[in-house]
């Protein structure tokens, strides 16, 4: 009989606390049991439940690399009860977490081809797991590029690493902001996302794009795809129904029959077309 | 598995379930209280309900409690324990008395969910110290509908006893698994031995109005179809239908206490409720109560057959009995059949 409580999390010791964003913030996350450190594996793209005793468990990716060990990073913008506790949270305090949960982006099939990363605003953390993920295995795949766009300058997350991006030979950056929100001294471009990557006219040949943003720049930017040839089954995003438990149980993240948490929440194209648009 | 039959008189059978309560086994069966009838604990068998068709609320919080602790936390001298005794601690053998065979089923199908990919042991372990015995219905209300998904009133799945009220005070019974077997086992003086019976004779007469599997395939069809949109003009997304659903399994994860002492609970959930699905962005997958009313139905009626092999209705009526807005579960299931076929 199996006897394991599957809700209850681990605890997790905040180690370093990044300021991204306005309200916007990067945990650095250690195991508090070495035992459990030793035991616990992921793969880019899964998520897991983040929680504060006494206000309740939040859902996001895990944004870190799983070839970064050790530790796990998550991000997160303030917004409800429990994001706004997390976000009160210093370096040393204890929180929770239980995961890894969901599917993984599927990078072994990836091996060999070209890979384009779109992402918007605060959606860039699960593609920062797999673009770092891919940037370790670096020889494995052939050209990376990365659009990057937020509202403004001030809303673009991990400039740091941007900066480091950036200094790369061995991808090729592309950031933008929506116009209004450039700065004088910005150098990158001004523009949505989906007409950035018009000018761009990244090749499809070879290649797979993986999409993360807010809805409206997900619905543009597949139109977008489609017209310099990607084909549906080509192109990834993750979904973020909303979840309670994480493991198929309680019954809200479900497309159809369909559930996010396990089936999901990476997604191609084509899969996504053959759901109920209930998401 | 051991399929006994044998006969018990009425007198007998309460002597039979009082000789369990005093052997330490914690009895719930159908009990009155202000007008309405629960599944309690019982102390003694002479305030067990016999004459309900059907009782209030399912027997659904013997497996699946409406709210449950999940674990408990505890901050000392600033270090932060989690307490998890939801688990861990012994569970009593339980042995709910007087389920109509769909309640029996429906346990059974809540077992077989929360059993799937990572097992819930919450259920699990309230699933395997529990005898469920089973009464077969020889009376039914126009609500009724078993016989169109699948059971019958006379339905052995779920029970490990079903007794069939033969007239006269006896009852048929059918020993129907080893825990039913232990049961009968260590109280043989209250049986008689009986040879087979034909249930057919004394059970109640329950049209059936459609069949579930067209159902299926007419809701595979029929995500975008007008139907929905007046079928749920009236709906109040009150959640009534969920909460007495022996089915529905939904369910919300909260805090309860304050940084320093608490608990993580589990409570029933509704997809009725507009909550439920909400992003925290504004953004919801199901906007209107007719997206939530479709989901309702196709979840019960096609996603848990797709995915599971499982129904998410045994047909007992409730949500239609307990709807104040006069939502008709069969009623519509016919409509849908009759509207979506091709």
């Amino acid at each position: 009989m199996s006897s394991t409580n599957i809700y209850k999390p681990y605890l997790m010791q905040i180690e370093k606390i990044l300021d991204e964003a306005p309200g916007v913030k990067t945990f650095r996350l250690r195991f508090t049991d070495d035992e459990e450190k030793n035991q616990f594996r992921f793969q880019t793209g899964q998520f897991g439940e983040y929680s504060i005793f006494g206000e309740g468990e939040s859902t996001f990716c895990i944004a870190s690399s799983p070839t970064r060990k050790d530790y796990i990073e998550c991000t997160f913008r303030q917004t409800g009860r429990v994001t706004s506790a997390l976000a009160r949270k210093e370096e040393g305090d204890v929180i929770g977490f239980r995961g890894p949960y969901g599917n993984t982006f599927p990078i072994e099939k990836w091996k060999g081809k070209n890979l384009l990363f779109i992402a918007g605003g605060i959606a860039l953390p699960p593609l920062r797991s797999v673009i770092w993920n891919v940037l370790d295995l670096r020889d494995q795949f052939k050209d990376i590029t990365i659009l990057y766009g937020a509202r403004s300058v001030a809303d673009l997350v991990y400039k740091y690493e941007l900066d480091e991006w950036s200094a790369r030979t061995d991808l090729k950056l592309v950031t933008t902001v929506d116009p209004g929100g450039e700065t004088p001294e910005w150098k990158g471009k001004v523009g949505f996302v989906p007409s950035v990557l018009d000018w761009m006219e990244p090749s499809s040949e070879q290649t797979v794009a993986v999409v993360c943003g807010p809805p409206v720049m997900i619905k543009f930017t597949f139109p977008e795809l489609l017209k310099l040839g990607f084909t549906p089954d080509t192109i990834f995003t993750t979904l973020e129904n909303r979840m309670k438990c994480g493991v198929g149980k309680c019954g809200r993240c479900n497309v159809g029959k369909v559930y996010v948490c396990k089936d999901g929440p990476v997604f191609t194209y084509q899969q996504l077309q053959e759901l109920p648009a209930e998401y | 598995m051991s399929h006994q039959q044998a006969v018990i008189h009425h007198e007998k059978l309460l002597q039979f379930l009082d000789g369990l309560i005093s052997s330490g086994k914690h009895l719930y069966a159908p009990q009155r209280k202000t007008g309405k009838t629960y599944f309690l604990p019982v102390s003694q068998s002479g305030s067990i309900v016999f004459d309900e068709i059907q009782t209030t609320l399912s027997p659904k919080e013997i497996l699946f409690p409406k709210v449950e602790r999940l674990l408990s936390y505890e901050q000392n001298n600033g270090t932060l324990h989690v307490i998890d005794h939801g688990t861990a601690g012994q569970m009593p053998d339980r042995v709910l008395f007087g389920s109509r065979p769909c309640d029996a089923s429906a346990l059974h199908t809540l077992a077989e969910f929360f059993r799937r990919d990572e097992p819930d042991a919450f259920i699990e372990q309230r699933q395997k110290s529990l005898t469920v015995i089973s009464v077969s219905c020889v009376q039914s209300d126009q609500n009724c509908f078993c016989t169109s998904v699948g059971s019958s009133p006379g339905d052995t799945r779920g029970s490990d006893i079903l007794l069939t009220p033969v007239g006269n005070g006896k009852y048929f019974v059918e020993v129907l698994t080893e825990k039913g077997q232990s049961l009968v086992g260590a109280s043989g003086q209250y049986f008689e031995t009986s040879g087979p019976f034909d249930k057919t004779k004394v059970l109640a007469n329950i049209d059936r109005s459609f069949s579930s599997t067209e159902v299926a395939a007419c809701l595979s069809k029929s995500f975008d179809h007008p139907f929905w949109n007046d079928a749920s003009l009236r709906c109040l997304g009150c959640g009534a239908c969920a909460y007495v659903c022996p089915v529905c399994s939904c369910f919300d994860i909260q805090d309860e206490g304050t940084a320093k002492k608490g608990g993580r609970l589990r409570c029933w959930d509704s997809c009725g409720f507009s909550l439920f699905t909400l992003h925290t962005s504004g953004h919801n997958p199901r906007k209107t109560q007719s997206d939530r009313w479709r989901q309702r139905l196709m979840h019960k009626f096609f996603y848990m057959p797709d995915r599971f092999g499982l129904l998410g209705c045994v047909g007992c009526g409730r949500c239609s009995r307990a709807c104040p807005a006069d939502m008709n579960i069969k009623e519509q299931l016919i409509e849908i059949k009759k509207t979506m076929e091709i």
